[in-house]
Formats: structure tokens, C-alpha cells, sequence
């Protein structure tokens, strides 16, 4: 292999790009990035960045002096793959040819429709959007969050502690449900009424109003939600549209082995676009987690570089951590299909809990909060295999 | 030299957290080796005794941030700087630290706090 492209410049494909050269690729390497930043780290655009802690040259993720001897291009969107020139098409009419393709263009947040046009509406997937949100909820005032999930969570944890009113809007009956359960979920999301966030369950948003800027949100059952500003954070959705009928088999995302090899020779897929096959549970599952991104990229890198020969290793269970109103939560695994919860240590009323879920009788995943230690220890049983 | 516990006391695959300021902890690796590093995670505020050890590494139990025991190098984002080490001495089955004189790379929120600034 003489030459890689890989798509993406943020946590996935800088992971792809030092998996490259710490395994050996000596040839010419383009790390190709839509966006004008070199990679920066997400997860504190809704925490300590938000909330003015750090700043942006904390976001970092290289290293200081760190030399991947790549050629990178930045603000430079990728708009196809060729498989029959072996090439990755440019917004700009360029193209890149190259033997392997690393495809990491994660994913984008959804907006609600009807929600163009008015100042004072964000969703927060990248730093231009950080900094907008951090601008206009230094005006104070009203926030409404619309969706009730971890970023939605962050947001409004963050600017209650800057000392705004904040309401949080979920369409579900339970927030966090999904990723968490019906019981954990209700404990996490009560941490936002602990705190006199409030929290609106089992109701829709029908529409904003405002003339230029936001001035309240419409629900469902006729109530109105006056807010200053608001935080769409209703989920994100893959960056593959560029892919299609590329021959990249896409089903929410690039779908992949479990070693991260496409449909196509060549091609590997790495981080939020990416759809791998676990295991573990049998299906191809899409994982939107920072330490995801991060270590996957090890693995397909493995594959690309020998052409799929390679053993594909033993993923760990995903992992994500969340941090609201100063409580650290984590959880790994999968809840889906887990048939109990059972509470190991705390209690749910002091939001200092480790819980444990099984599926018919063997742990599938673990949720803590305030409880790393424990938590690292349930962690590491849970990748243990199986004995 | 700090006493930090009895070799006996600290099963393989453990860590003993030293309550002094900043905090160091001590591991104990599955091969046997015993090192000793600042606790807390260069990146943020998290103790690393609480984290995952693996051969000569730790990872940090939030982020992930990974650090080889031995020299205190990061070995993996997010975190950027090096965790300071120090010496171990292991006399008549008593662990003991030698604190290194070097300026800790602490977090900074932890760094102010030290400081005396604001938190
Ligand atoms: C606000 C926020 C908070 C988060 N907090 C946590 C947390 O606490 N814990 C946790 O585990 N995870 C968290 N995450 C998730 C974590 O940040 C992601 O899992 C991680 O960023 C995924 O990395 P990635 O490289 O796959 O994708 P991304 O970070 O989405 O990067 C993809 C890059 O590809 C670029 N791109 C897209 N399309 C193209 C194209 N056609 N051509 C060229 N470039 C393209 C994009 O511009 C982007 O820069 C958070 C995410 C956000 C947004």
C-alpha cells in the first residue's frame, strides 16, 4: 500500500492516521477535513468549554510538535468515492487517489424542521457551533433544551450552572431510555429536577416562535414555552451521504465487519459513521462514543494495511461518560436486551449509584454514578471473555 | 522516603492511593512490578488509582487517557502531558516513595486550586 486518503480530520481519523504509522505505513498519507480546525475534542463543547473553563486551544488533540508526516486538507469536503479509480472526489473538483481509504467523517446533529432562520437556535456538534451557543448563553435569560438525551443533558447542566432558567423538553416518557433503560434513565434525568431544571416528558414540539429571534417553544399539547434561546439536541445522524452509490454498503452509517472492513476492498470505516458488527450481541450496532472513535481506528488500521488478513481482535464493550451537575456517569455495554438492573452499591437517591444489568443471569452492562472506581472493576469483567 | 503500604497488602492488578498533596499512587502490575505516579490525571480531575491497568499502563477511568507507569508518558489521548513518576523501594516488604522534586503536570482546574486561586 503507497498511499492512504483518510476522510474525517477529527478524533476517528487522527486515530487512523497515528494507527497508520505506529503500524508501520511508511507511505504518503492525506487526511482530508471539512472543517477549517485541525482535530479537536468534542466532549467539553458542552461541559468545560460551555460552561468558559477551558479554552480552544485546550480542545487540542495532537500533541504539542506531534509530526504524523501527513498531508492534510482542511475545509476541503469529500463529495464521492470512486472504487473504479481508486479515488475520494473533492468539493473543490480535486481529486485524491489512494490505495486504502480510511472513511471517518462521523456524524452531523439532526435539526428539527422549521427551525432555520431564527438567531438564538443551535444544535452543537462542532466548535463554530460551541462558541455561537457559549455567546448567547452569556446573554443569560431563558434556555429551552428540545431533547432530553446526553448532549441535550450537558447543555442544560452547564447553563443552569451559569445561572440560567432552563426547561428541558423530551418526546419520550422517560429521558435517557434508549441508551440506559426505563429505571436508570429516570434516575440520571432526575438529577435535572434535583436541581430545579425543569423537565417536560411525553410531549412533542409542534414549532418556534419568534420574528428574527427565538421567543418561545410550541408543544404538542397547545403549552408555550417562552425561551431566549434554544438547544436542539434531538440525536445525530451518519456523514455518509457522499458515499452513495459509491458501492460502500451504507444501513445507518457505513456498515462493517467487526474489523471495520466495508463492502469494498481497500476501504475501512472508523468512529461515529460507522456501523460494526459486535459480537457480543449479533448485530450491527453504530456507536457514538468518543472511545470508540479512538480505539477502533487500531483495529481497522490492522485490517486495511493487511488487506483483511488480519485477526480481528477482541473489542472491549462500549463505553461513554457523562458529566452533569458535577455527578460523573458512566456506563458500558448494552442495555438493550438486558432482562434485569439490579443496584450494587448507593442509592438512587443520593445519585451515587453502581447498577449492574443481566441478561439471563450474565452481566451485560454497567452504569455508575460518582463511582469510577467501582465502576472500573465491573468494567473490566464485563470485557473479560467469557469463561 | 514516604512508607506507602506493605507489598503483601497490595494484591496484583491493585493500586494504593496515597492521601498527600497532590495525591500518589502506587501499582502493583500483574508481573509484579511496583511503580509509583501523581494520581491525578494530567488531563482532569480523576484519580488514577481508580482506573484500568493493564500490563505497564494505566488507563484513566473517565476519559481513557492512557499512561505508561514506567517513564509517565501519555500513551493515549485526550490527556497531553506526562504524569510525573517516583521512585519505589521495596525494603522488608514495605513499599516506600521517593517524591520526585520535579513540578507535578496537574489538570488545571487542580493546578489553580493549588494555587489558591478560584476553582
Ligand atoms: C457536544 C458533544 C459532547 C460529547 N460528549 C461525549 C462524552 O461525554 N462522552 C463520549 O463518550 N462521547 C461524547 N461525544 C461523542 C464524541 O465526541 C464522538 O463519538 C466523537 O467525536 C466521534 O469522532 P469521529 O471522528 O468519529 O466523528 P466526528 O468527531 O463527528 O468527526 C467527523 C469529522 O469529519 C468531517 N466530515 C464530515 N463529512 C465530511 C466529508 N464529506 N468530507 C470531509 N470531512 C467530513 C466533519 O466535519 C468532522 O470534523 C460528544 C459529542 C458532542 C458533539
Amino acid at each position: 500500500m503507497r498511499t492512504v486518503a483518510v476522510v474525517g480530520a477529527s478524533l476517528a481519523g487522527l486515530s487512523a492516521a497515528r494507527s497508520l504509522r505506529s503500524q508501520g505505513f511508511d507511505g504518503q498519507l492525506v487526511v482530508i477535513g471539512e472543517e477549517p480546525h485541525r482535530p479537536y475534542d468534542r466532549p467539553p463543547l458542552s461541559k468545560e468549554f460551555l460552561a468558559g473553563k477551558i479554552g480552544e486551544a485546550d480542545l487540542a488533540l495532537e500533541q504539542d510538535g506531534e509530526d504524523l508526516a501527513a498531508e492534510w486538507l482542511f475545509d476541503t469536503r469529500a463529495t464521492g468515492l470512486d472504487r473504479e479509480r481508486r479515488a475520494v472526489r473533492l468539493a473543490d473538483g480535486r481529486e485524491v487517489r489512494a490505495d486504502g481509504i480510511v472513511i471517518a467523517t462521523g456524524a452531523a446533529a439532526r435539526t428539527l424542521p422549521g427551525a432555520d432562520g431564527l438567531a438564538g437556535v443551535h444544535t452543537l456538534r462542532t466548535l463554530d457551533d460551541a462558541r455561537a451557543l457559549r455567546d448567547d448563553l452569556a446573554l443569560g435569560g431563558r434556555l429551552v433544551v428540545i431533547g432530553g438525551g446526553f448532549i441535550g443533558a450537558e447543555v442544560a447542566s452547564t447553563a443552569y450552572a451559569l445561572g440560567l432558567d432552563v426547561t428541558i423538553v423530551e418526546a419520550a416518557q422517560t429521558p435517557l431510555a434508549g441508551p440506559l433503560g426505563e429505571a436508570m434513565g429516570r434516575i440520571v434525568s432526575a438529577l435535572h429536577e434535583d436541581h430545579g431544571v425543569r423537565l417536560l416528558c411525553g410531549v412533542g414540539v409542534k414549532g418556534l416562535s419568534g420574528e428574527t429571534r427565538v421567543s418561545a417553544v410550541l408543544l404538542d399539547d397547545g403549552r408555550v414555552v417562552p425561551a431566549d434561546t434554544v438547544v436542539v439536541g434531538v440525536g445525530a445522524r451518519p456523514c455518509v451521504e457522499w458515499l452513495e452509490g459509491s458501492g460502500v454498503a451504507l444501513d445507518d452509517g457505513v456498515k462493517c465487519g467487526a474489523d471495520g472492513h466495508t463492502s469494498l476492498a481497500g476501504v475501512v470505516a472508523v468512529g461515529d459513521c460507522a456501523s460494526w458488527y459486535d459480537p457480543r450481541v449479533g448485530v450491527h450496532r453504530r456507536v457514538e462514543h468518543w472511545t470508540g472513535a479512538r480505539e477502533r481506528p487500531d483495529a481497522a488500521v490492522a485490517t486495511l494495511l493487511s488487506w483483511g488478513a488480519a485477526e480481528p481482535g477482541v473489542l472491549r464493550p462500549p463505553y461513554f461518560w457523562s458529566d452533569q451537575y458535577g455527578v460523573k456517569v458512566q456506563f458500558a455495554g448494552h442495555a438493550a436486551g438486558a432482562d434485569s438492573v439490579t443496584i450494587e452499591e448507593g442509592t438512587p437517591e443520593d445519585r451515587d449509584v453502581l447498577a449492574v444489568y443481566r441478561r439471563a443471569g450474565r452481566p451485560a452492562a454497567v452504569l455508575g454514578m460518582n463511582r469510577p472506581r467501582l465502576f472500573t472493576r465491573w468494567r473490566k469483567q464485563l470485557a473479560a471473555p467469557p469463561s | 522516603m514516604i512508607p506507602a503500604c506493605r507489598l503483601a497488602d497490595l494484591p496484583r492488578g491493585e493500586a494504593h492511593r496515597l492521601d498527600i498533596d497532590p495525591p500518589v499512587t502506587v501499582f502493583h502490575t500483574d508481573d509484579g512490578e511496583v511503580f509509583a505516579i501523581d494520581d491525578t490525571c494530567t488531563h482532569q480531575d480523576a484519580s488514577l488509582a481508580d482506573g484500568w491497568l493493564e500490563g505497564c499502563e494505566v488507563e484513566c477511568p473517565l476519559h481513557a487517557s492512557k499512561f505508561d507507569l514506567r517513564t509517565g508518558a501519555v500513551d493515549a489521548p485526550p490527556a497531553k502531558l506526562p504524569v510525573r513518576t517516583h521512585e519505589v523501594v521495596v525494603q522488608d516488604g514495605m513499599i516506600y516513595v521517593e517524591l520526585s522534586t520535579d513540578a507535578p503536570n496537574l489538570p488545571p482546574c487542580i493546578a489553580a486550586r493549588l494555587a489558591g486561586g478560584p476553582v
